[in-house]
């Protein structure tokens, strides 16, 4: 879609009312908010005994992985969009031509380096086979930086963690050659 | 002269020239979208991409009159009163109908698509195309199939512009693809047991608006979007050809031709296309060595030039071998270094690597025997220091007379250079100092191992065969341990500053004729020095 589409429909900021200028009334408006919360029921958990409850799972922006198809193979296509999108430039990919008949392309190795990394979840968007998702953990920790480059085994193994609590989302993958040719 | 209306505006063409209504448009600045056509190539008129309304302006009246149906502007030839309407509706509709009917059996596979970025297809489509796709196709994986060593087939991706097919007929005279069956089931194909081996074979990937035919060498390798591209010379053989070194965080991924309708068209060989990857070899030298006796020590660059002056000064006798490797600029401030420390310095020209005979392609490339950049420019500043080119032969022989004490040898040969017996003639030298990229017979004898930088490392000019000087810049940076010739020579010479080639090509040119029109401003197609010689 262009920007001059007719279909697009630009909307602009209302205008600042009269009570929204005076400021006080809204000064109050906060100071009462603030009097609700601080009455309200108390959100602190003591982690790590308690855990943190976290509403829905799947659209938590937690630890990556990289999920597998049905033979259990990397689903990743070395694309590289991801890597493209991110803006903590923490992905690194080597693709090369995959072992497999009805694929073209997979990751030699990839790499996430969890520590650059800002949890944006641009990768997930940005994945055109949904192969790249992030889960629900959220307290990673390493004793080493290097520890905290997580491969490709890692990243499979997070799914493999993770997989049952968390479905992947379904996307249509592409299809296999047109005719028996080898891709 | 030829006064023709595009789009309103009024341009006139010269006579000498016939231009078709693509290459007219663009002179006024307007894109006319296509796919078979190419500047290199024959007309097809076959992909429709190019239709626009095509008229006439009567000459007496002023009237203009368009013809009903569309035209390929790729076809249509501008004469005076050409009228061309590139924007209006039906022109639109008509691209928006090509754009749908080609993506109808397109696997769409742009993510796996190494061409992704830079496909005509692509940028068309987002242009041109429609927003939604109104037949019922998932995407799909296309077939794959090797054409030849280097090449590979992505059979569903191609669009049937048949570039790859007229290429090698017209260009490289050598007629391996065709293409096999006729209407929807088109492919493009080899003959069995004719591969596409010939030695212009890589340039049918440039040639591909699409992603149909990938590059071997390159596939699955990088994402184009990735890469930085640095225009450059390629120092493979005498031809010079105008290159595009295409690198990311200092690593080369592929070379692709330049336009330079002067030296190689829009095309370049598959030896220099793949000649790059002994930048990135293990073999290279690096660091800086001193050979003490038998064991060598290792030296810290900064106090290499320290050393350096002082063992010239009191070796003697010296000479130096200038590579044709080497650059005008370096060339230039080598002799100066030499002949700094012994005004009567024998100055030769280094071994100018041979390979069978020249290799000439019924399209008018040539890939020269003479497997150097620079033979002619290296000449011309020996020549200028000494009256004459003493070759490589008269130092070995006036090495055996004992009179040299010190020699500087500069190397940069892609392969073995020098071979045993030779370099035994220099065990006896007070001072050997060698730059070179890989070891050899010669650097192990050496007392200085100096390594030297890769073509895509320096920054320089090179003379080709034809005369014709141009200039490149550095597309990567040296990995550690090497020094550039140019500002280590620069250093040793005791200038001021960080090395600058553009400085030294303006000393070159206002101090040896040949290089006269060098001080000008050379453009991205190099500047003929003969024909400036024969103009004064």
């Amino acid at each position: 879609m262009k920007p001059d589409d007719a279909r697009i429909r630009w909307i602009e900021e209302p205008k600042l009312g009269a009570t929204g200028k005076m400021y006080l009334p809204l000064f109050f408006q906060g100071i009462v908010t603030t009097i609700r919360h601080l009455l309200g029921p108390k959100l602190t958990v003591y982690s790590p005994e308690q855990r943190h409850e976290i509403p829905d799972p799947l659209i938590y922006r937690g630890v990556h992985r990289l999920n597998r198809d049905e033979q259990g193979r990397v689903k990743c296509v070395a694309c590289f969009l991801c890597a493209t999108a991110c803006p903590a430039h923490c992905i690194d990919i080597i693709g090369a031509e995959s072992p497999w008949p009805d694929r073209e392309k997979y990751p030699e190795s990839f790499t996430i380096d969890e520590l650059r990394c800002i949890f944006c979840g641009m990768c997930e968007e940005a994945c055109p086979v949904n192969a790249i998702e992030l889960t629900s953990l959220y307290d990673l920790s390493g004793k080493s930086r290097e520890e905290m480059v997580f491969d490709k085994e890692k990243l499979l193994s997070v799914y493999d963690r993770t997989k049952d609590a968390e479905p992947m989302a379904k996307a249509a993958a592409p299809l296999p050659p047109q005719s028996g040719e080898t891709p | 002269m030829a006064k023709i209306i595009i789009d309103g505006h009024e341009i006139e063409i010269p006579d000498s020239e016939r231009l078709n209504g693509i290459e007219a448009a663009r002179r006024v600045g307007i894109e006319i979208p296509h796919y078979c056509w190419h500047p290199g190539l024959s007309v097809v008129g076959s992909c429709r991409m190019c239709l626009v309304e095509v008229g006439t302006r009567d000459a007496k009246t002023g009237n203009i009159s368009m013809m009903p149906k569309l035209a390929p502007a790729c076809n249509t030839m501008m004469t005076d009163g050409t009228v061309l309407v590139t924007n209006s509706e039906k022109v639109q509709q008509a691209r928006a109908m090509v754009e749908e009917n080609l993506l109808l059996s397109h696997p769409i596979d742009c993510p796996i698509c190494d061409k992704a970025g830079e496909c005509s297809l692509q940028d068309y489509h987002f242009q041109y195309g429609q927003d939604e796709r109104r037949a019922d196709v998932r995407p799909f994986t296309s077939r794959r199939r090797d054409l030849g060593d280097r090449v590979a087939l992505f059979v569903d991706r191609c669009i049937k512009c048949t570039r790859c097919v007229r290429f090698v007929r017209e260009v490289a005279g050598t007629a391996e693809l065709m293409v096999s069956q006729r209407g929807a089931h088109e492919e493009i194909a080899v003959m069995p047991d004719f591969p596409l081996n010939n030695n212009l074979s890589g340039n049918v990937v440039d040639l591909c608006p699409v992603g149909a035919l990938g590059d071997k060498d390159f596939l699955y390798r990088q994402r184009v979007w990735f890469m930085r591209t640095h225009p450059g010379v390629c120092t493979g053989c005498a031809t010079g050809c105008s290159i595009r070194v295409e690198e990311n965080q200092d690593r080369i991924y592929r070379i692709k031709p330049r336009e330079n309708l002067l030296v190689n068209k829009w095309w370049i060989c598959n030896e220099g296309r793949y000649g790059y990857p002994h930048v990135h070899s293990d073999r290279r030298l690096l660091g800086a060595r001193r050979r003490d006796g038998q064991s060598a020590v290792e030296l810290d660059w900064a106090t290499v030039p320290g050393e350096l002056r002082e063992r010239l000064g009191k070796a003697g006798r010296l000479a130096a071998v200038l590579s044709p490797h080497l650059t005008v600029e370096e060339a230039y401030l080598l002799c100066q270094l030499v002949r700094q420390y012994d005004p009567r310095a024998l100055l030769v020209l280094g071994p100018v690597p041979k390979v069978g005979e020249d290799e000439r392609f019924p399209g008018g490339f040539t890939i020269s025997a003479e497997k150097c950049p620079n033979r002619l420019g290296v000449e011309a500043i020996v020549a200028h220091h000494t009256g004459r080119v003493p070759t490589w032969d008269e130092l070995i022989s006036e090495l055996g007379r004992g009179e040299i004490r010190g020699v500087w040898v500069s190397g940069g040969y892609k392969t073995d250079w020098i071979a045993e017996t030779k370099a035994k003639k220099f065990e006896d030298l007070e001072l050997l100092v060698v730059q070179d990229l890989f070891p050899s017979p010669l650097s192990q004898r050496a007392t200085y191992v100096l390594p030297g930088a890769a073509f895509a490392e320096r920054e320089g000019s090179y003379v080709n065969r034809a005369d014709r000087l141009q200039t490149a810049a550095w597309a990567i940076r040296p990995p550690g341990g090497v020094r550039v010739e140019g500002s280590l020579y620069w250093e040793l010479l005791g200038r001021e500053g960080l090395y600058d080639a553009r400085t030294v090509l303006s000393e070159v040119a206002g101090e040896i004729l040949y290089f006269q029109v060098a001080a000008r401003e050379i453009p991205e197609t190099g500047i003929d020095l003969k024909a400036n010689m024969l103009a004064r």
